[in-house]
C-alpha cells in the first residue's frame, strides 16, 4: 500500500488497473466515466501499454476481446448505455472463456438516459446482458479505496475463472473524491513466451511447436454445444461457493434488514445512526458482489429480524427481486428507492422506513 | 453519532470553487481526519453554477452525498446565495464573497462573514488571482475545521514545478482578510 493520496473515483480506477497489470485500454466517453479515458490516454502508454480510443463502445469491447485472447490484461469502463452496447461480445468473451475486466459507473436509464447516478443496470449486469448461458462476476464498490482493492482483485479473479469480471460502481463515486491508498504496482506479463507461461490458453502464436488454439464461439451441432457449457459451467458453481462476499452492519439485535450496495449502501448506513437514535433496531447486509449474490448473508437471520428493506437506485427493486428470492418467503420485504438519476438521501430512507413499519 | 462538517461552496464556474473544496480536502487528509468531496456535475456547470460538497470528520463518513443542513456554506456569486441559503442549519456559518455578491442574506439566526475577496487580493496580495485562497484563508480562521499550520503542506503538494512560485503569496493570502 501506497501513502494516502487525494484522487476522484475515476482516476483512481484507473491508477488501480495499471497497479494490477493492465496494459491495454479501449474506450469511447461517455459521463460520469470520462476521467477514466482520459487518465489512460496520458498515462498508459507510460506504464509500456496501449491506449485506443475506439469509434464505438462495440469497437472497444472487440478490440479488447483481440488484446485480451492474445493473453495482456484489459481494462474497459463505460457507463450504462455504453456497457448496453458492449454486452454482445460480453456474452462472445464469455463463450471463448477471456478474461477481461469492465467498469460501469452507472447513471440513469433506459435508452441515453440521465448522467447522475443510479443502480438500474443492477440486472443488466448481474442477470447477463447478453445471450446464452454465462455468467459476468461482478464487484460492487462503495468507496473510492474499496473500488481500487476491487479493480485490483477482480484481475486476478478474471484470469482464474477465464471471465469478464465487472466493478459495478456509480457516479456518486466515480465522481466524488475520498484519500485513497493505491495497491502495490504489479509487473505485467509481455510478450508470448511471458504470456504463455501465465496463460496457456492464449493466442500467441504456435511458432511450429504446439497444436494451434483457436477461439470459436460457433456450434452448429447443438449436442457439442451443450457438452462444451457442462465443461465450463462448473467455474459458476465454483463462484457461487467461493466469491460470494458482503459486509454486515448491525445484526446482532436488527429488526429491520436493509440491503444496499455501493454508494446507496452510506446513505443507508447514515439513516441506520438516525433510525437507532430513535430506537428503531436497524442493520444492513451490504452486498460486495452482486454476482454471486451473497445468499449465505441472508441464511444467517434470524427471530429477531421482523422485516427486510431493500434501499436501492431502481424503480422495479432490481436488487429486491435478488433478496426476495434468496428469503422464500421468510421476512417481509419492502422497496426504498429513487430512480432515474435522482438520489435518496438519509432523511428520507428514516421517514420511508418508519412509513414502513407504521412508526409515527 | 459522528461529528461530521458538512461544507458547500458554490459559484461561478472559473471562480476556484472546487478548487477551494480540494484544498480543505486535502488539509483535512493531511491531519488524519476522513473527508469527501463531491462536485455537481452536468449540464448546470456549463457557464453557470459550479458547487462542490465536502464532509470532513474524525470517523468514517456515511453518505457523501448531502443536499441540506450544512454547517458551513460559501457563496462566490449572488445566484448561489440566492439558492443555497434556506440551505445552511442553523448556527451554521455563512462566508458571502462581497466583491461580486451585491444582495444581502435574509436568514437572522446564521453567522455571517463578509470577505471582499477581489479587493484583498488586489490590494494585499496585488494579484487578483488569490481570490479564492483569501476566502479559503476566512474559513479556516473562522471555522477552524482545518488548521492553518497545515496549509503548507497542502500547497506544497498542490503546487508543483512552475506553480511552486506561487506557494508564498497563496501562503500569505490566506492570512490577508480581516473581520
Amino acid at each position: 500500500m501506497s501513502e494516502k493520496q487525494l484522487l476522484k473515483g475515476n482516476e483512481a480506477f484507473a491508477k488501480a488497473a495499471i497497479n494490477a497489470g493492465c496494459r491495454y485500454y479501449f474506450g469511447y466517453p461517455i459521463t460520469p466515466q470520462n476521467e477514466v479515458p482520459e487518465y489512460m490516454s496520458r498515462e498508459l502508454a507510460n506504464a509500456g501499454g496501449a491506449f485506443i480510443q475506439a469509434g464505438s463502445e462495440l469497437e472497444a469491447v472487440n478490440m479488447a476481446y483481440g488484446a485480451a485472447a492474445s493473453g495482456g490484461r484489459v481494462l474497459l469502463s463505460s457507463s450504462s448505455p455504453g456497457i448496453a452496447l458492449m454486452q454482445e461480445s460480453i456474452s462472445l468473451l464469455s463463450s471463448v472463456e477471456v478474461p477481461i475486466v469492465l467498469i460501469n459507473v452507472m447513471r440513469g436509464g433506459p435508452g441515453i438516459g440521465s448522467i447522475q447516478a443510479s443502480q438500474a443496470d443492477y440486472e443488466q449486469v448481474t442477470k447477463g446482458g447478453g445471450n446464452g448461458d454465462y455468467h459476468t462476476i461482478v464487484f460492487a464498490p462503495s468507496s473510492i479505496q474499496e473500488a481500487c482493492d476491487m479493480i485490483y482483485h477482480a484481475f486476478d479473479v478474471a484470469d482464474e475463472y477465464r471471465n469478464p469480471v465487472i466493478v459495478c460502481a456509480d457516479g456518486t463515486i466515480g465522481q466524488m473524491m475520498e484519500p485513497v491508498a493505491l495497491p502495490e504496482a504489479k509487473e505485467a506479463a509481455m510478450g508470448d513466451e511471458a504470456i504463455a507461461a501465465v496463460k496457456p490458453w492464449a493466442l500467441t502464436g504456435h511458432k511450429n511447436k504446439r497444436e494451434r488454439h483457436a477461439m470459436n464461439s460457433v456450434w452448429l451441432q447443438q449436442d457439442l454445444l451443450e457438452n462444451y457449457i457442462d465443461e465450463y459451467w462448473p467455474k459458476y458453481e465454483k463462484a457461487e461457493r467461493e466469491l460470494q462476499d458482503w459486509e454486515e452492519v448491525m445484526l446482532d439485535d436488527a429488526e429491520v434488514v436493509f440491503v444496499a450496495y455501493g454508494s446507496t449502501s452510506r446513505v443507508a448506513k447514515e439513516a441506520i445512526q438516525a433510525l437507532r437514535a430513535e430506537g428503531i433496531k436497524v442493520g444492513m447486509i451490504r452486498p460486495k458482489t452482486l454476482w454471486p449474490f451473497p445468499a449465505k448473508a441472508f441464511e444467517k437471520l434470524g427471530d429477531n429480524v421482523k422485516h427486510v428493506i431493500s434501499v436501492e437506485l431502481s424503480k422495479g427493486g432490481q436488487l429486491m427481486h435478488d433478496v426476495k428470492y434468496v428469503l422464500g418467503g421468510k421476512y417481509p420485504v419492502s422497496l426504498i428507492n429513487r430512480y432515474g438519476g435522482m438520489l435518496l438521501d438519509p432523511d428520507e430512507v428514516v421517514a420511508r422506513t418508519k412509513e414502513i413499519l407504521e412508526v409515527k | 453519532m459522528s461529528d461530521v462538517k458538512k461544507i458547500l461552496i458554490a459559484g461561478f464556474g472559473g471562480q476556484g470553487v472546487l478548487l477551494i473544496g480540494q484544498m480543505l480536502s486535502y488539509a483535512a487528509m493531511y491531519e488524519d481526519k476522513e473527508v469527501t468531496w463531491m462536485p455537481s456535475y452536468g449540464p448546470e456547470m456549463r457557464g453557470g453554477v459550479a458547487n462542490c460538497t465536502v464532509n470532513i470528520s474524525s470517523s468514517p463518513i456515511a453518505s457523501p452525498v448531502v443536499t441540506k443542513d450544512f454547517d458551513v456554506l460559501i457563496v462566490m456569486n449572488g445566484p448561489s446565495l440566492e439558492k443555497f441559503e434556506k440551505d445552511l442549519k442553523p448556527g451554521g456559518d455563512l462566508f458571502i464573497n462581497t466583491s461580486i455578491v451585491d444582495i444581502e442574506p435574509t436568514r437572522s439566526d446564521i453567522n455571517i462573514y463578509r470577505v471582499d475577496c477581489n479587493e484583498v487580493a488586489e490590494s494585499k496580495i496585488g494579484n487578483a488571482k488569490t481570490a479564492n485562497m483569501v476566502m479559503l484563508g476566512a474559513i479556516i480562521r473562522k471555522t477552524g475545521v482545518v488548521s492553518l499550520a497545515i496549509m503548507e503542506k497542502v500547497f506544497n503538494k498542490v503546487f508543483t514545478g512552475k506553480k511552486a512560485k506561487l506557494i508564498p503569496a497563496n501562503l500569505q493570502a490566506l492570512e490577508a482578510w480581516d473581520e
